[in-house]
């Protein structure tokens, strides 16, 4: 759906794939703010931060419910073609992977109320990095569907290495404060999880952007290598 | 997958009035073809043309070549009535003739382009027409009674039936089931599968959905032009005309 194309004569379908568009934006906005909290909750080590980060997960997954059950009951009712039935097809994949993103959130706030058990181990500037490279892929995966933009999402594909590189040195790194002091190994166990739920996270950005990819050509690139990419 | 018919630069006339502008379009053999397009765009014009029946209105003519296994049937000298026996048709609307039995609506083309049979041959020929139409279950006990006192969809797969006894090569349908309730559509949606092993097929339709369900290969005609041909597939699923794009998602402004 693109503003250059002539609204359907089906009003009713019209309105129907504009909600579905908005209420995909809204769960990405959420999702987004529930990354935010998380981080927040594990640098400030606040308790009731990290509780209502999990707490809210459950709007999370209702959006996601309903975002699919509206799409299912688009596809029985309209049979839609082309770019509708790519759009409503993505839409479909990309609540999974939101919702999947509100899961890690959640998984980062449960290692941040354990950590808050111990001392601080150390102070956090890769996973804050991280964090935000990852979200900062997230929004514009999240922009590119919004616009249609093959290019910005092909883009955002290209800066998962990025994020895989950090968590491998986040993995070098806490690897060696365990070997040096077995006593580490509860909270350097718990900040490597952290580290992979937000590789975890851009993947799944990845995955968003590559089905921008796919609603906007027509073509699948995902599962190929990048140089594959055009 | 070789071309079975052809329209090269064809173009056709209702008086002054050009209906159907400097068309180009192949039609594989033993593959279904769509022709789709919204009321007027020239469809079942086209499709009258390509076994020389849209000549027989008054003051219509046609410019161009369609050529069936490369042989154009607009050359002079060529029979028209032969043409229809090659490339066949049904109509929209079930026309079995209502006072003749089945058996001899079945055998009525034969007997208009002037073939005797004898009884043994007659019989073989409608058993086997009415079998590739998936009726002759239906209707085996009663062949002599009238074509009438089928159900709308039992006609139309006679129609089929008589169109086949001529063993053309092609057969054209004419939105052949939009007379008829989903049912009576779905089995002669089946049937097109077994008949495209057999026969060339052409489907005009304005319904996208069985176009998608049914043919391999879909063409979108508008205002008399050829808009977009391609693999049906491709067509329902990324369109190259932002046009054909508008008309599948039914944005029809």
């Amino acid at each position: 759906m693109d503003n250059l194309q002539p609204q359907h004569t089906n009003r009713q379908y019209e309105e129907e794939l504009r909600a579905v568009r908005a209420d995909l934006l809204k769960m990405g906005g959420l999702v987004e703010h529930q990354i935010t909290e998380a981080m927040e909750a594990l640098v400030s080590r606040e308790e009731a931060k990290a509780r209502e980060t999990i707490a809210r997960d459950t709007e999370v997954n209702r959006m996601d419910v309903e975002i699919d059950e509206r799409c299912v009951q688009l596809l029985a009712l309209h049979q839609p073609a082309a770019s509708d039935l790519r759009f409503i097809t993505t839409g479909l994949k990309i609540t999974t992977d939101l919702e999947r993103i509100g899961d890690n959130a959640v998984n980062i706030c449960e290692r941040a109320l354990e950590l808050n058990e111990e001392p601080q181990l150390k102070p956090y500037l890769d996973l804050p990095r991280m964090a935000a490279a990852a979200q900062s892929m997230l929004k514009d995966s999240l922009d590119a569907f919004v616009r249609n933009d093959a290019a910005l999402a092909e883009e955002v594909i290209e800066r998962d290495d990025e994020v895989d590189q950090l968590n491998y040195q986040m993995y070098r790194e806490l690897l060696s404060y365990m070997a040096e002091d077995p006593k580490t190994i509860g909270r350097a166990t718990r900040l490597l999880f952290i580290s992979k739920y937000l590789e975890r996270i851009a993947d799944h950005a990845t995955n968003i952007a590559e089905m921008v990819v796919f609603m906007v050509k027509g073509r699948t690139i995902r599962h190929m290598d990048k140089k594959k990419h055009e | 997958m070789s071309d079975k018919l052809a329209a090269r630069h064809f173009n056709a006339y209702f008086g002054q009035l050009r209906a159907i502008h400097d068309i180009n379009l192949t039609f594989p053999a033993n593959v279904v073809t769509a022709i789709i397009g919204p009321s007027g765009c020239g469809k079942s014009t086209l499709v009258r043309c390509l076994n020389r029946m849209h000549e027989v209105v008054p003051g219509a003519r046609a410019e161009g070549e369609v050529l069936l296994d490369g042989e154009d049937i607009y050359a002079p000298g060529i029979d028209a009535v032969l043409v229809r026996r090659r490339i066949g048709m049904v109509f929209q609307k079930p026309t079995p003739f209502p006072t003749m039995s089945i058996e001899d609506n079945v055998t009525a083309g034969l007997k208009l382009n002037g073939v005797a049979l004898k009884r043994p041959e007659r019989d073989r020929i409608v058993e086997r027409s009415l079998r590739q139409a998936a009726l002759w279950d239906e209707v085996r006990d009663r062949l002599r009674r009238p074509g009438a006192s089928l159900s709308g969809g039992q006609q139309q797969r006679l129609c089929v039936a008589r169109a086949l006894a001529v063993e053309p090569e092609v057969l054209l349908m004419d939105e052949p089931c939009s007379a008829l309730d989903p049912i009576s559509t779905a089995r002669i949606e089946e049937l097109l599968l077994e008949l495209k092993t057999r026969y060339t097929i052409v489907l005009v339709t304005h319904n996208m959905q069985q176009a998608a369900r049914t043919a391999d290969l879909t063409a979108f005609l508008y205002a008399g032009e050829l808009i977009e041909f391609g693999n049906t597939r491709q067509i329902f699923t990324n369109p190259a005309r932002r046009e054909t794009e508008d008309y599948i998602t039914g944005r029809f402004g």
